[in-house]
């Protein structure tokens, strides 16, 4: 199980040379207006406007479509589910079918947006540079930013576990056949073993941190820290401009819906 | 320093450097037994880097620091490599530049070879080796196997359970004339090699039980071969040892041969013998009910296997999971119990047992469905003597009462005393 991210084809590219709290700040941007936003037009400016970046990503075309792909289906699936269905309020508000079907494609594209806009942004990111930015720039307590960097770090290694706890069970005669009610009752032992192991590493990690002078009082360097370039500037501004002019073009079609009232 | 068991705690006052501890930190070097849990960052310079952050040093000076550190340690990879493509004794050599590069005047190690494998282990050695020339630096070093530190030691202590210092001198000075103190201590001597208990005659023909036919594996999530069109056979009363350094397959082999793993291509499957009347049977299609009778597996990690609260619903599990009745198999539990000398803990939550404990723990319930192969994943890691020298007896009465034995280890010492075949990885096809 690969909880990595995929490789960067190219990192001198645009996207993953960038600036990693200009990328987020950028994203973050994008993403809370699509909230914002209940209507088709302005999610779909915005996705448009995320769709230029691409090229400049530095992604293969197969690992884009292998990011983007589940994310666009699973976000249309639940648009048209909407419409169908009359799940939300607002669809069941929105009465006759071209209504509902509209409403249920905001919902959709909304979805598409925020959900593209963030995981681009953080599979161009290399969670290092993230945590080095988010304590440079912003400053994050080096505390929560190392530390969430660390467990990071664990995360595959505890996969890998709970793979050889499945293995050590069949060993001891034991699996759940077809029986979904044992096959849970396992899953919830294994988990109880599984945390108890994350909480062994854990403290031998947070040792070996103390004892490299981690939270020692001591005001903290970067080894590489951020910096901030014009080209990074035009990111967040070009970030900016996008959503404004979502914004600003669906109020002038007279399509726009703020997401209350 | 070389302790009895496990598991000692501190008491009394400590002073580093006329200062306490806490302020000595500055001064100290850490380096612990596993490595995965001392790497924190995913790229080997950034690591390196990071105790020179916390130390406040500016940003130009750390990246000289940083590379002097890695090539103290005989680097050979740049500093962007990545840290979980290194393997255990790479790993740990980047945690000492890691604390080199803080330049401590006392080097706190504890076990830092145990995890390793023996050409791992070396390397360590020899950069701290290295490093002790280089500088004038303290070494305070807690071990269990002394023999191959012995060059690098001035001063021994061995401490006593319970307290109190045992032995105080140089090398020569505590282990020569001492062997008998030390053996009934469990501290392990220099030259030690254990010793098999006297077997009985083996008759020259022996039944194979399990036989692995053009086995091959692959790393998982690449596409390299770790073995190639292997076949083997396990025989009852016998030992094979399969050996080689970390990452070259024998975890995967051991669960390829006990029926856990399903093989890329080949298989193994169970004899007449094993399996009366099933002969030639595939052994990973088996249910688990089935497997746990006739295969027991070892893990290298014992909480890996735990499934209840008790010592004694542990024991009595595999034989009711095999189908006998709660009566039989609480008459084995108990048996296997004093055997193994678990019935102090017989009421015990198998997760607050001692190491040594939980190693016995983890072979009986292998046992306690009576099976007639046994497959174990490095069954001495980090032991005592005297716990090793139980293995040790405890295997090779297994093999004599006409059981296959399988274990996949790096412990040369006990590959030599107990097994009747090696198999070295990675092979050659």
């Amino acid at each position: 199980m690969q909880l990595r991210r995929s490789t960067v084809a190219d990192p001198t590219a645009f996207l993953p040379a960038a600036d990693a709290v200009a990328k987020l700040g950028a994203a973050v941007m994008v993403a809370f207006v699509a909230f914002l936003s209940r209507d088709p037009v302005t999610p779909a400016i915005l996705l448009a406007g995320v769709a230029l970046v691409l090229p400049a990503s530095g992604l293969r075309s197969r690992d884009l479509a292998r990011l983007l792909g589940p994310l666009l289906i699973a976000a249309s699936l639940l648009g048209v589910l909407n419409a169908v269905l009359a799940g939300t309020p607002a669809v069941a508000a929105a009465g006759d079918a071209p209504s509902r079907a509209w409403v249920g494609l905001g919902l959709g594209l909304r979805i598409a947006a925020i959900a593209v806009a963030s995981s681009l942004a953080l599979a161009t990111t290399d969670p290092a540079d993230l945590a080095a930015g988010l304590i440079g720039h912003l400053r994050v307590p080096p505390r929560l930013a190392v530390g969430a960097l660390a467990s990071l770090r664990m995360a595959p290694i505890l996969a890998t576990e709970w793979g050889t706890i499945a293995l050590a069970r069949r060993a001891r005669g034991v699996d759940a056949g077809r029986n979904p009610l044992v096959a849970m009752r396992l899953a919830l032992g294994a988990l109880v073993i599984l945390l108890v192991s994350a909480i062994r590493r854990a403290s031998r990690m947070a040792l070996a941190m103390d004892a490299r002078g981690f939270a020692s009082g001591i005001p903290r360097t970067l080894a590489r820290p951020p910096r901030m370039r014009r080209t990074d500037w035009l990111l967040l501004a070009a970030a900016g401009a996008l959503s404004g002019a979502a914004v600003g073009i669906s109020v002038a079609l007279g399509t726009y819906a703020f997401l209350l009232g | 320093m070389v302790d009895e068991r496990g598991g000692g705690e501190a008491e009394g006052t400590l002073r580093v450097m006329g200062t306490s501890p806490a302020e000595g930190r500055a001064h100290t070097g850490l380096v612990l037994q596993d490595p995965e849990a001392q790497i924190i960052m995913s790229r080997a310079g950034d690591d390196v880097a990071f105790g020179l952050e916390n130390r406040g040093i500016p940003t130009d000076a750390i990246w000289p620091r940083v590379r002097a550190a890695l090539e103290a340690v005989g680097w050979a990879y740049g500093p962007n490599r990545p840290t979980d493509q290194l393997s255990g004794g790479e790993q740990q050599r980047l945690v000492l530049a890691g604390v080199l590069a803080l330049e401590p005047d006392l080097l706190l190690l504890d076990e830092p070879t145990a995890n390793l494998d023996p050409d791992g282990a070396r390397r360590v050695r020899e950069t701290l080796a290295r490093i002790l020339e280089a500088r004038e630096a303290t070494m305070i070093l807690v071990e269990h196997r002394v023999a191959e530190w012995l060059p690098l030691v001035d001063r021994v202590v061995v401490l006593a359970a319970g307290g109190g210092v045992l032995l105080d001198g140089t090398p020569s000075e505590v282990f020569v004339g001492n062997e008998e103190l030390c053996a009934r201590h469990g501290i392990w001597t220099p030259g030690y090699e254990g010793r098999r208990p006297a077997r009985p005659v083996i008759p020259p023909e022996k039944d194979s039980l399990l036989v692995a036919e053009q086995l091959s594996a692959q790393r998982p999530g690449t596409s390299e071969a770790l073995f190639t069109r292997l076949d083997l056979g396990v025989r009852a009363g016998e030992v094979l040892a399969v050996m080689g350094p970390n990452g070259s397959g024998k975890s995967t082999l051991a669960r390829l041969l006990g029926g856990l793993l399903r093989p890329e291509s080949g298989q193994v499957t169970a004899s007449e013998a094993l399996s009366p009347g099933h002969a030639g049977a595939v052994v990973w299609r088996w249910p688990a009910q089935e497997l746990v009778r006739r295969i027991g597996s070892v893990f290298q990690d014992p909480e890996h296997q735990f499934l209840t609260g008790r010592v004694s619903d542990e024991l009595a599990l595999g034989p009711i999971r095999s189908g006998l009745s709660e009566a039989e198999a609480g008459r084995r539990a108990t048996e296997l119990a004093e055997r193994l000398r678990l019935d102090a803990v017989w009421e015990a939550n198998p997760f607050t047992l001692s190491g040594g404990e939980q190693r016995r723990l983890s072979v009986a319930t292998a046992l306690a469905s009576a099976p007639q192969v046994v497959i174990l994943d490095e069954p001495t890691f980090g032991q005592d003597r005297g716990t090793w020298d139980e293995m040790l007896a405890l295997l090779a009465a297994l093999a004599d009462s006409g059981r296959g034995v399988v274990t996949a280890t790096h412990d040369q010492a006990l590959v030599a005393a107990l097994a009747d075949r090696t198999l070295r990885l990675p092979a050659e096809a």
